[in-house]
């Protein structure tokens, strides 16, 4: 498969020609995990929310997915319209968090502050 | 293979931003998703970590919009804009107007938003692969991304009730008769529907299937869950919202899902351990077990009878006359009274009187980790002065006065002294070995655990009746008539 057929395939399943093999999908998956377990247990609890929610806005990554159904959904098959629609949901959940979840650390992080 | 998509591909080649050249976007917004987090080691680079982090997002964002538009495939935007324009308007108005005490509940409903997300991307992707060949590992990947989405959406709706603690749920029965059973069918059925998912591909029934049962599961597993075990909820489904985006990372073949969903993952299960450990339990028993009295432990009329000295503020207030070390310990009564701002006076007040006022946070105080510190950094109490248990605890035996406000399982002797009560080998605040006790509550009536507290019957302590605003603002009134 070449670039450009590359380019417009990121709804390919990941075994498919062309997708990234399974182990090296893993592979990332168990790094960034590790990265996770170093980083964050040095989080002190002070911050614990600020963590949480700043972390949820990280978990509406998911609106890459959503954007990608919504640019590239265009071919009629027969369920094409109703995976448009499916997209054009999780887009809006994901943005929800995403803005939402920066927002309020910014928020709540700005109260974070030594008195002078 | 991949069927309609493939098509597409109509764009130039040396594109700007080919598949390669989003994948190199993608890769950078990891990088800013870890460095973000890694801000939030520290209060001072907290917030540049925060910011790290959004813009993380939008390279995220920009690499998948621009990504096709430069290789020449048009796309009609409007669908993105409304649904931007929607969420970002929802998003923005709720993060600008939510209380800080309402903070758990907009965790929690966050948490259940990234989770149908994740699900609906990996629903899209299964429709779309219909009639097309389908990868094994592809199959899983959609059936483990909707069954986990499923369960955290309808988990965190239920979540969200419960910590807005309607009146009217009240009379709602929180518990589900052979609830453990009825869990073990719902969870079976989700994975034996996708086995059928990945069997029968030809088939939409079978993704719905899925996720209706984890959604079923996503309910039935939460709502027996009490109120004080809230915080280990909300970190398990902080990470669930992590774990479902990292699937969909397999399905739709994305690195950045799988980074930024595996740090989210990662995230929930060190708070879900830590918050355990708080309280001295399993996570099987947080989900799973029921915490209440046990039947041969000490009455009420025992504990208490006769022996519970209750102060006036100006009694309290006299307390404090000659005190050289104070230490606040907020509970949850403190985020329900909303009495952080009135806490922060008798701050100045004290330390006005030369009194080295500090505050004991027990990991699971309140309704999520970490709630005491945001409502008090809220009130603009310096985080300096928040100390965690274990470097509080050694040093009770020089505070002159513990003042306790709204707090009650967490500061229980109990927990130490009686191996059969049900917050056995808890670790708590000890609060019991400063030289005088102050106890702000309502009433006598017991915490979560449902066990009276001998702390309130201590030669040393003094309960000062009331709501923990209204008592504190009648204190510092006493306070600032005598300075």
């Amino acid at each position: 498969m070449g670039e450009t057929v590359d380019l417009l395939v990121p709804i390919v399943l990941a075994a498919s020609e062309g997708g990234t093999s399974l182990i090296a999908l893993l592979t990332i998956l168990m790094l960034a995990v590790f990265v996770g377990f170093e980083v964050i247990t040095k989080v002190p609890p002070t911050l614990h929310t600020p963590l949480m929610s700043g972390s949820n806005a990280i978990s509406g990554i998911a609106i890459v997915g959503a954007l990608l159904s919504v640019v590239l959904v265009e071919e009629s098959t027969p369920h094409s319209s109703l995976a448009r629609w499916l997209g054009f949901f999780a887009l809006i959940f994901a943005t929800v968090n995403v803005v939402g979840g920066f927002l309020v650390t910014h928020r709540m992080l700005s109260m974070f502050r030594r008195k002078k | 293979m991949i069927g309609a998509l493939t098509t597409l591909a109509a764009g130039d080649g040396t594109a700007i931003l080919g598949r390669q050249g989003s994948d190199v976007v993608y890769l950078i917004a990891s990088i800013f998703f870890i460095l973000g987090i890694k801000g939030l080691t520290h209060p001072r680079t907290a917030v540049r970590g925060n910011q790290f982090g959004a813009f993380g997002m939008l390279l995220a964002v920009l690499a998948t919009v621009l990504g096709p538009a430069a290789a020449g495939h048009a796309f009609d935007p409007t669908m993105i804009v409304i649904g931007i324009a929607i969420g970002a308007v929802i998003g923005g108005l709720a993060a600008i107007r939510v209380q800080m005490t309402g903070m758990p509940q907009m965790v929690a409903i966050f948490n259940g938003f990234g989770g149908i997300a994740s699900a609906f991307v990996a629903g899209g992707a299964f429709l779309l692969a219909i009639g097309t060949e389908m990868s094994l590992q592809g199959n899983i990947a959609i059936g483990v991304s909707g069954m986990i989405g499923s369960v955290t959406f309808t988990g965190s709706i239920v979540a969200f009730f419960k910590l807005l603690d309607l009146r009217s749920l009240r009379k709602f029965p929180s518990a589900i008769p052979g609830q453990r059973f009825l869990n073990a069918l719902l969870f079976l059925g989700a994975i034996a529907a996708c086995v059928w998912l990945v069997q029968d591909s030809e088939n939409t029934t079978t993704y719905w299937t899925v996720c209706a049962l984890a959604a079923v599961l996503g309910v039935t597993l939460t709502t027996p869950i009490g109120g004080a075990d809230m915080p280990v909820v909300i970190a398990l489904l902080n990470s669930y919202s992590g774990l479902a985006a990292a699937a969909t990372g397999f399905v739709i073949d994305n690195n950045v899902l799988i980074v930024s969903g595996s740090l989210v993952g990662a995230s929930g299960v060190i708070l879900t351990a830590i918050m355990c450990k708080a309280m001295n339990r399993s996570l099987p028993n947080v989900i799973f077990g029921k915490l209440g009295p046990s039947a041969d432990g000490p009455s009420a009329d025992d504990v208490y009878g006769g022996k519970v000295k209750s102060a006036s503020p100006d009694e309290v207030a006299m307390l404090f006359d000659g005190a050289q070390r104070v230490v606040i310990v907020p509970g949850y009564g403190m985020a329900v009274a909303q009495a952080q701002h009135t806490v922060r006076d008798l701050t100045n007040l004290l330390e006005a009187m030369d009194i080295t006022v500090e505050f004991a946070i027990h990991p699971v105080a309140g309704r999520m980790p970490g709630h005491m510190n945001v409502l008090l950094a809220e009130a603009d109490i310096d985080y300096d002065k928040l100390k965690e248990m274990d470097e509080i605890n050694p040093t009770f035996g020089q505070v002159d006065v513990a003042l306790v406000i709204g707090a009650n399982d967490v500061v229980n002797p109990v927990a130490r002294t009686d191996p059969n009560s049900p917050i056995a080998g808890m670790p708590i605040l000890d609060v019991d070995k400063a030289r005088t006790v102050v106890v702000v509550k309502r009433s006598l009536s017991p915490g979560f655990a449902g066990i009276p507290n001998p702390l309130f019957a201590m030669d040393n302590t003094y309960m000062m009746f009331g709501d923990g605003k209204k008592a504190i603002m009648e204190l510092n009134a006493v306070l600032k008539e005598n300075a």
